[in-house]
């Protein structure tokens, strides 16, 4: 807070008056006019889960004209810059962190700080930094996953493993795992992302969050002895023959069956993972988690993906928008939308209640409990655009080709010379 | 005719024709079979890896089923059809005209002119991406079907007025000229003396140009989005979600968004052929 | 090139003016629409982005002038090297150019085994048809799912051979040529379609009389038939050079232009600079298509040539 101490009856006066003020706005005079929301939730169950949300807010507000088109989610990522420039929605979908940098550096936008000073707003507090950019926020989050190490409990009981809590332990596991004829890891490199997950992990816990934090802000070199390191230690894995070959070849799914049918014993993942293995075959008996170990003694930090709802600022109906952003992050909602029957993933209201999954129950437990390193976006979140796809690049060419370290990291270096200026 | 008729061959001949001939189209057509199949194939067959093997049920119907009555296919349909009719109409009817003002008149720059649709064509579209966005996000016509048909329009006109330019080059000169001494007007000579005798080349174009309009993904994505302007092929993509692509769904959809233009073929098939031997470049 | 040679027959007879100068006037007001369509969405948008090319703007905000730079970096002009991804990006396009006219002859050789009029033959013309009217991006993933390591066709077929798996899109030395191989099937097909209407047009009096000469088989071929598919070949290679150029779909489905962007062609790397999920440097990507289209030029200009040549010869 940088505001100045003030007697707190003045802090609390204010808010309150605020929050009446809003109150008012949005209860007392009813809603009327055109809302227009383009979302991104294209899956069968979150398109289910936005449309439910959009009839419940109808209902609430029987005199509003809300039109909703759902785009793929795939295509929106570009199609975004030219939807909010020309006739603009007033509610978006979009992401966290530096993914909202260009369009709040564009003013496409709009500033809802008023929407967080409101007291109901102090149950989002984890995920404040994220929304934030030039102390200011852009938009409110609906949800978000953990990630982890997904992997077969079967497989790891027939040989008598244990969950790994460090390295040491992770590279013996592996080896146990190889000497039995399987793969440690699968993974689908085709789109890249899933190699930027493994860095993530290897980073922040080889150099902690605020290294790579400040790797992504550009503040580090990439040929760094601090960022070999991590290569360093990845490459330890990349040596045993750890990951699945040809993994370059295959999307995320596509690499779903070496885990599924028992070719490799783990995959480090999102948890929307859990419903394709399910899908898959896999039953809860088969299937469990692991938080990714220890390296270096440095606090966890964990890739918690936040999605989230922006207001444009060229929106017609502000007022309409922002009550829909406040009916979006309430308790009930919250509770509502990330159950096990709707999206399964995690409320960012922390009154709401987590759905009764294990995975989600777990990961829960670890960002609340295990996580005081700090939370990360994701690597194409957390760095620049640019960046974040030179760099996976890269990554991908280690993985098979760790030799060319040497090459990859004096053209990240060249890459992060000119994106941060 | 060229190869020899295979009645003019010997009945052995004949037969393993007849019989190459399935064989073949099979073989060519393998990678559309395993479409095909994969229309039928439960989602679960992808997850563990069953791509190319039977189906472990059979789930024609409710693939099927849900591509016609769970998704907006029907209304990518439409919206294709929409678009694909009137940029056909349009592009034709412009580079007929065009066509005939190039082949029939000699002016000062004429050939410039006519070289300009060519190199146009050639054109890698990419160039054309950004400017052509904002110029339609300009006329408020960003996400509609008559911003992607005034563009389809323009970016086909170029290859038609060298099609119907050649096609018009290539018929009797003295039929128009009888025309102008019987003092026809020019644009009477137009409509009634020269489109009758392009018609298989209206047709074998109209085909064309279906089939490239259909089949446009790019554009689609530049400039549309959402069912309520966005074609089947774009369209397709709604079946792959953020984290899943669903194969089976998406087969399915190609099969039945690949049905159009083959059946336009199919039955326009005579004048196709017929039109493009006259219109080929002399 | 001169005015207007068709003779007027008419007496001059005090007319209005558009009948005076009908045959002036006239074909400029049938090419009207078709020239401004055309300069508007065609001839405009190539000077903008010429424009725009000249200037860092990340298509949001404002754009800032540049000059030269970002073709400098392009080229590595000044003390910077070449743009690496752009370096590989040219040289598949070649690689694309060269490869795709295969469906030349193939597209030939098709059309020369369906030119017959058996049974049915209507339908199997048609389903031969078929490749070049379903989406590209199913094309592509089929292909992907055909090449695949361990569960492909592909590897199974080889294997009967003795041969040992390969990974064709995994390995950037291979990667290029999967694509383009999945890209010639539907470009086959089209080109075949284009010679069985050429084969139509044939004239058979010359077979005939080429026939009673002796030729037959791949001298027929050669000498007789071929040069009256002139007109089909060219149409066959104006539309597979363009196909070349249009290679952007199965690239973004197939490899999404890896690994490691050892399959990117300049129309992705476009793509992918200017509007793909995280591009953001419209100049850059306006700057890599006007490359693209100075390369193209030089098969336009020599188009032009050929049918200036043509037209010289012709009325």
């Amino acid at each position: 807070m940088t505001l100045q101490k003030k007697p707190a009856w003045v802090a609390l006066g204010v808010s309150s008056l605020l929050a009446g003020a809003a109150f008012a706005g949005s209860h007392g005079a009813a809603l009327s006019g055109d809302l227009k929301i383009i979302s991104d939730m294209s899956n069968p169950a979150p398109r289910a889960v936005m449309e439910g949300m959009v009839a419940d807010f109808q209902e609430m507000h029987p005199d509003l004209d809300i039109e909703l088109t759902i785009v793929d989610r795939e295509a929106w990522k570009t199609q975004i810059r030219n939807a909010l420039g020309a006739n603009p929605p007033d509610v978006v979908n979009w992401y966290a962190a530096n993914r909202m940098l260009p369009y709040v550096n564009a003013g496409l936008f709009a500033d809802v700080s008023d929407l967080w000073a409101e007291p109901e707003f102090e149950a989002l507090a984890s995920t404040k930094g994220a929304m934030t950019i030039d102390g200011a926020q852009w938009g409110v989050p609906y949800t978000y996953y953990q990630w982890g190490v997904y992997y077969r409990k079967d497989i790891f009981d027939e040989l008598g493993l244990s969950e790994p809590t460090t390295w040491d332990e992770e590279k013996a596991n592996c080896e146990a795992i190889l000497a039995s004829g399987r793969k440690c890891y699968t993974i689908g490199t085709k789109f890249l992302w899933t190699a930027g997950g493994w860095f993530d992990y290897l980073n922040s816990r080889t150099h902690g969050y605020d290294f790579h934090m400040a790797l992504a802000r550009g503040e580090v070199p990439w040929t760094d002895d601090r960022v070999r390191q991590t290569f360093a230690n990845w490459r330890e894995l990349i040596d045993m023959g750890a990951f699945i070959d040809d993994h370059q070849t295959y999307s995320w799914q596509e690499a779903l069956p070496f885990m599924i049918n028992g070719e490799a014993a783990a995959y480090l993942m999102g948890n929307f993972a859990v419903a394709a293995f399910r899908d898959g075959g896999l039953t809860d008996d088969q299937l469990d988690f692991y938080q990714f170990p220890k390296i270096a003694d440095v606090d966890y930090a964990e890739d918690a993906p936040t999605d989230t709802f922006h207001i444009a600022s060229g929106a017609q109906n502000m007022d309409a928008a922002k009550e829909f952003l406040r009916f979006v992050v309430s308790v009930d909602n919250q509770t509502k939308i990330n159950g096990g029957d709707a999206l399964g993933q995690l409320p960012v209201n922390a009154n709401a209640e987590i759905g009764d999954d294990k995975f989600l129950q777990e990961g829960f437990d670890m960002l609340s409990n295990n996580a005081s390193g700090g939370i990360m976006q994701f690597f194409d979140r957390d760095f620049p655009a640019e960046m974040a796809s030179v760099g996976m690049e890269g990554l991908q060419e280690f993985m098979v080709f760790p030799d060319n370290l040497d090459d990859i990291l004096a053209r990240l270096e060249d890459a992060r010379a000119r994106i941060y200026e | 005719m060229f190869p020899t008729p295979i009645e003019k061959r010997p009945r052995s001949a004949q037969l393993s024709y007849q019989a190459f001939l399935p064989l073949a189209l099979i073989l060519w057509l393998l990678p559309l079979i395993a479409v095909a199949n994969f229309s039928i194939k439960p989602e679960a067959d992808f997850v563990n890896g069953n791509y190319w093997g039977m189906p472990s049920s059979f789930e024609m119907f409710s693939n099927y089923g849900r591509v016609f009555f769970e998704s907006n296919m029907p209304r990518y349909l439409l919206n294709s059809l929409f678009i694909t009719v009137p940029t056909v109409i349009g592009a034709v009817a412009l580079s007929a005209m065009a066509g005939f003002a190039l082949g029939v008149y000699r002016f000062k720059g004429n050939l410039f002119i006519f070289f300009m649709f060519i190199a146009g064509n050639f054109v890698p579209f990419q160039i054309l991406m950004v400017p052509v966005r904002d110029l339609t996000i300009d006329l408020n016509l960003y996400d509609t079907k008559t911003g992607l048909i005034l563009f389809h329009i323009a970016f086909q006109t170029g290859f038609c007025t060298l099609f119907m330019r050649n096609f018009i080059r290539a018929l009797p000169f003295p039929l128009i000229e009888a025309a102008r001494v019987e003092g026809v007007a020019e644009w009477r000579i137009f409509w009634y003396v020269v489109l009758p005798l392009m018609k298989p080349a209206l047709a074998a174009l109209a085909v064309l140009i279906f089939t490239f309009i259909w089949n446009d993904y790019f554009w689609a994505v530049v400039l549309t989005q959402g069912p309520g302007a966005q074609p089947v092929t774009a369209g397709i993509t709604e079946f792959n979600s953020q984290f899943r692509a669903a194969y089976h769904l998406m087969s399915a959809g190609s099969i039945v968004a690949a049905l159009p233009p083959v059946a336009m073929f199919f039955l326009m098939q005579k004048h196709f052929i017929a039109g493009l031997t006259l219109g080929a470049v002399k | 090139m001169t005015y207007a040679t068709v003779p007027d027959t008419h007496p001059p007879a005090p007319r209005g003016w558009y009948k005076r100068n009908q045959i002036a006037v006239t074909p400029f007001l049938f090419l009207a629409p078709a020239i401004l369509f055309f300069a508007v969405y065609v001839i405009i948008p190539i000077g903008q982005s010429f424009w725009i090319s000249l200037h860092e703007w990340d298509g949001l905000g404002e754009a800032t002038w540049v000059g030269t730079a970002n073709y400098e970096r392009l080229l590595g002009i000044g003390e910077q090297n070449m743009d690496r991804k752009f370096e590989t990006s040219f040289w598949n396009n070649i690689k694309w150019l060269i490869l795709y006219l295969l469906a030349i002859p193939a597209g030939l050789f098709i059309a020369l085994f369906l030119n017959q009029t058996v049974r049915g033959i209507r339908v199997y013309k048609s389903l031969f048809f078929f490749p070049f009217v379903i989406s590209q991006v199913v094309v592509g993933l089929v292909f992907s799912w055909f090449y695949l390591p361990r569960e492909g066709l592909l590897n199974a077929l080889i294997g009967l051979f003795g041969f040992g798996p390969v990974n064709i899109l995994g390995d950037p030395s291979l990667a290029t040529y999967g694509i383009i191989a999945a890209g010639l099937w539907p470009q086959t097909a089209y080109c075949m379609i284009l010679y069985l209407t050429g084969l139509n047009a044939v004239d058979p009096e010359q077979v005939e009389a080429a026939r009673l000469d002796g030729a037959k088989g791949w001298r027929m071929l050669w000498y007789v038939i071929l040069p009256q598919l002139k007109p089909a070949t060219f149409i066959a290679f104006v539309v597979t050079i363009i196909g070349a150029l249009r290679s952007f779909d199965l690239i973004s489905v197939m490899t999404n232009g890896g690994p490691f962007g050892s399959t990117r062609v300049l129309s992705f790397y476009m793509f992918e600079e200017s509007l793909s999920e995280f591009g953001f440097r419209m100049g850059y990507g306006a700057a890599i298509a006007v490359i693209l289209f100075f390369i193209m030029l030089a098969f336009i200009i020599y188009f032009l040539w050929s049918m200036y040549q043509d037209e010289r010869g012709g009325r």
